[in-house]
């Protein structure tokens, strides 16, 4: 049994294309948003199996674990929530105070408190995770959407699409600190880990800003040009950058690619094809898968970091939107 | 900023659907929700932007009104008015630091012969209206059209709209069919039942064909015709599958907030001109915001520049076409109660931007830029 135990192991490892020295897959849970399906995939990234589906609100988008992992946050855009699920019990335990239409939740590095976009009302509210209660709301531009918070936990920035900019925001008093004009419609934002740079992807303009923390300045704007691609397909909207900040990806939407970009020449390296319409993505703990949802062809593409290939297209429910990843 | 929105009013008959009566603030709505939308994002680059509409009655003297909107230092200005009107405001001001935007008139000879230097628009002519229907027509294969036409000049000139269009996409014309009852009363008692009896005699005995395409501008007699042709064919054109540049159903690409936002404001739904209105005030927003000033030269050259784009709900920025000032946008072919689909159409290519398959290209223009 435990012979046939390691070569299953190994069988898997060798399906989803891993090298022998990152030994076998660990199994962690991984977490999907059906937006048109009202419901969460539950995924093994080892077996690269969907072990459960669990029906929630309506219009599930952005979602994102809670730091001990216990909970996930989710947005039930057309519910004007966030529901919490218990990942234990498989149930939606409570709701979150969040105001109309959230989109997208991000989380203080300390596990509280949750920031939540609101698209209808120009603000983001922030949200005490115990207490569930709204502690501040910061009016910020037209149609918030991309929230990132920086790994100091110092900054929080909410992207508005309408009136493409960044707005950098002080945890501390929620004032803002400073706009930075961006590229048309911005969806996403991201801080490197070391803090010093923040990317945000612009859907419309069909570009990604990297701007520099301390001076708050665009420092490169990346392109992206992919053959026998219309230029207009070509619309980003996640971007993950992995821990040593030397790669970062970009999901292009209806370009059906993720661009993976070298972060420190800003120049993209390869596109990788994936299903259509690629929205999000999130990588597994230890950096060796991303899963990135594809809204278009309701399933989820699994990429092996390492090796730069999409090792496997897994069927998720209707129109898969947001992703998170337990280390459980 | 001050930005100008002149209202020609015009007689217009009453439609047959009273859900089709033009609100009090049609357009000039569209554009106050931009004036927030402009003022939000000025709050953060210490912009401000103010909106004043000037209507101008039946018969009244719109180039004085918009004399009046240029002297108090108005650089920007919305018309909401038919073509001649138009063309005489552009006349009035040549010359001068101002710029216009077409936020209604669809008539192709504003965008061609009668284009104009001072002039943008942000309404979709007749030729890409008709280039996004036929191109959804043709690609779920319905391509032979029985059109039929009604008396008025702006009928026939979505008529020729429509011979273009067949030509462009493969769309074949089985026959032309003209409703010569000139428009009485719109509504009698029992006249229904009329009706009801008139449209499929009006409809029998046509070749075979996959759709009835009409060209009724003024709602004679189009919305009378789905469910009562002879034989059982889906309408188009005026009536029935409609191309236009908005949808108060339409919900992709973010719309949702911006149908929420217009709602909560206006307390109706958003119908084109609102959107057409939307888009020219939150293009001189956008521009003044990336130029970093109200300068008019910096501004106006900026809006035609190629860094200039627009997010704008459909799915790729919109930009105003260099050789006739036309805003490049692509265009909702709808049902009345939902879009149907987007065009361009999968399929249809161009050299550079597949949107540019819809209206006039540039090696059609004739746009010399008075």
């Amino acid at each position: 049994m435990g012979n046939s135990a390691i070569r299953l192991a190994a069988t898997i490892a060798a399906t989803i294309g891993l090298t022998a020295a990152a030994g076998p897959a660990t199994a962690y849970t991984v977490y999907v948003s059906n937006e048109k399906g009202n419901s969460i995939t539950v995924l093994d990234s080892a077996t690269l199996e969907v072990k459960e589906t669990i029906p929630v609100g309506q219009r599930p988008r952005g979602i994102i674990l809670t730091k001990d992992g216990k909970y996930l946050l989710i947005c039930a855009s057309d519910d004007d929530t966030v529901q919490i699920l218990d990942v234990a019990k498989r149930e939606v335990v409570g709701d979150l105070p969040s105001g109309p239409d959230p989109e997208l939740p991000n989380i203080h590095p300390s596990g509280n408190p949750v920031y939540v976009s609101n698209e209808d009302d120009n603000l983001l509210t922030v949200i005490d995770l115990d207490q569930r209660k709204v502690v501040a709301e910061v009016q910020v531009g037209v149609e918030p959407e991309g929230v990132g918070v920086s790994p100091d936990g110092k900054i929080v920035v909410s992207t508005s699409e309408t009136t493409n900019m960044a707005h950098f925001i002080d945890t501390g008093t929620y004032e803002i600190t400073d706009n930075v004009l961006v590229g048309q419609r911005p969806r996403f934002a991201e801080f490197t880990a070391d803090g010093s740079q923040l990317w945000v992807t612009s859907e419309v303009a069909g570009t990604a800003s990297v701007i520099d923390v301390k001076t708050r300045k665009i420092i490169k704007t990346i392109g992206f040009s992919i053959p026998g691609v219309q230029q207009e397909q070509i619309q980003p909207v996640g971007v993950r950058i992995n821990k040593d900040g030397t790669k970062a990806f970009v999901a292009l939407g209806p370009a059906n690619r993720v661009a993976v970009v070298n972060a420190k020449t800003f120049e993209v390296e390869k596109y990788l094809l994936v299903g259509q319409r690629v929205w999000q993505l999130a990588f597994t703990p230890d950096q060796a898968l991303l899963f990135v949802t594809n809204g278009n062809s309701n399933d989820v593409s699994v990429i092996d970091v390492p090796s730069l290939t999409v090792v496997k297209s897994i069927a998720v429910g209707s129109s898969p939107w947001g992703v998170a990843i337990s280390p459980h | 900023m001050p930005i100008g929105y002149l209202k020609q009013e015009v007689k217009r008959l009453i439609p047959l659907s009273r859900l089709n009566v033009e609100p009090d603030d049609l357009g000039a709505a569209g554009a106050e929700i931009a004036l927030q939308d402009d003022n939000t994002t000025g709050r953060f680059t210490k912009q401000q932007f103010t909106l004043d509409v000037e209507p101008v009655p039946v018969g009244g003297d719109a180039v004085a009104a918009l004399e009046k909107l240029v002297e108090s230092g108005h650089h920007f200005v919305l018309v909401d008015a038919p073509a001649e009107t138009l063309l005489r405001l552009s006349d009035a001001v040549k010359g001068k630091d101002v710029l216009l935007f077409n936020v209604r008139a669809p008539d192709v000879s504003l965008r061609q012969e009668d284009c104009r230097a001072n002039v943008l628009h942000t309404a979709p002519d007749l030729d890409m209206l008709a280039d996004a229907l036929a191109q959804y027509l043709v690609w779920k294969k319905w391509s032979r059209w029985l059109v039929v036409k009604g008396v008025f000049p702006a009928d026939l000139a979505y008529l020729d709209a429509l011979h273009r269009a067949a030509k462009r996409f493969g769309g074949t014309i089985v026959e032309e069919r003209e409703y010569k009852e000139t428009p009485g009363a719109r509504r009698s008692d029992s006249g229904q039942l009329q009706i009801q009896l008139q449209m499929p005699v009006f409809t029998q005995g046509a070749p075979n064909y996959d759709v009835v395409v009409v060209a009724d501008e003024t709602e004679v007699f189009g919305p009378y015709l789905p469910y009562r042709t002879w034989d059982p064919r889906p309408v188009a054109g005026t009536a029935g599958l409609t191309a236009m540049s908005w949808h108060p159903a339409h919900e992709q690409w973010g719309a949702t907030q911006m149908q929420n936002r217009f709602q909560r404001f206006a307390k109706r739904f958003m119908l084109p001109l609102d959107y057409q209105a939307w888009v020219a005030v939150r293009a001189v927003g956008e521009a003044t915001t990336r130029v970093g000033s109200g300068e008019f030269g910096a501004v106006n050259a900026f809006l035609r520049s190629d860094d200039f784009g627009l997010a704008a709900f459909k799915g790729q920025k919109v930009t105003f076409r260099r050789w006739d000032g036309q805003l490049r946008q692509p265009i909702i072919v709808a049902g009345p109660d939902l879009p149907v689909s987007m065009s361009p159409q999968e399929g249809f290519l161009h050299e550079h931007a597949e949107v540019d398959t819809l209206g006039i290209d540039e090696p059609e223009s004739k746009c010399k830029f008075q």
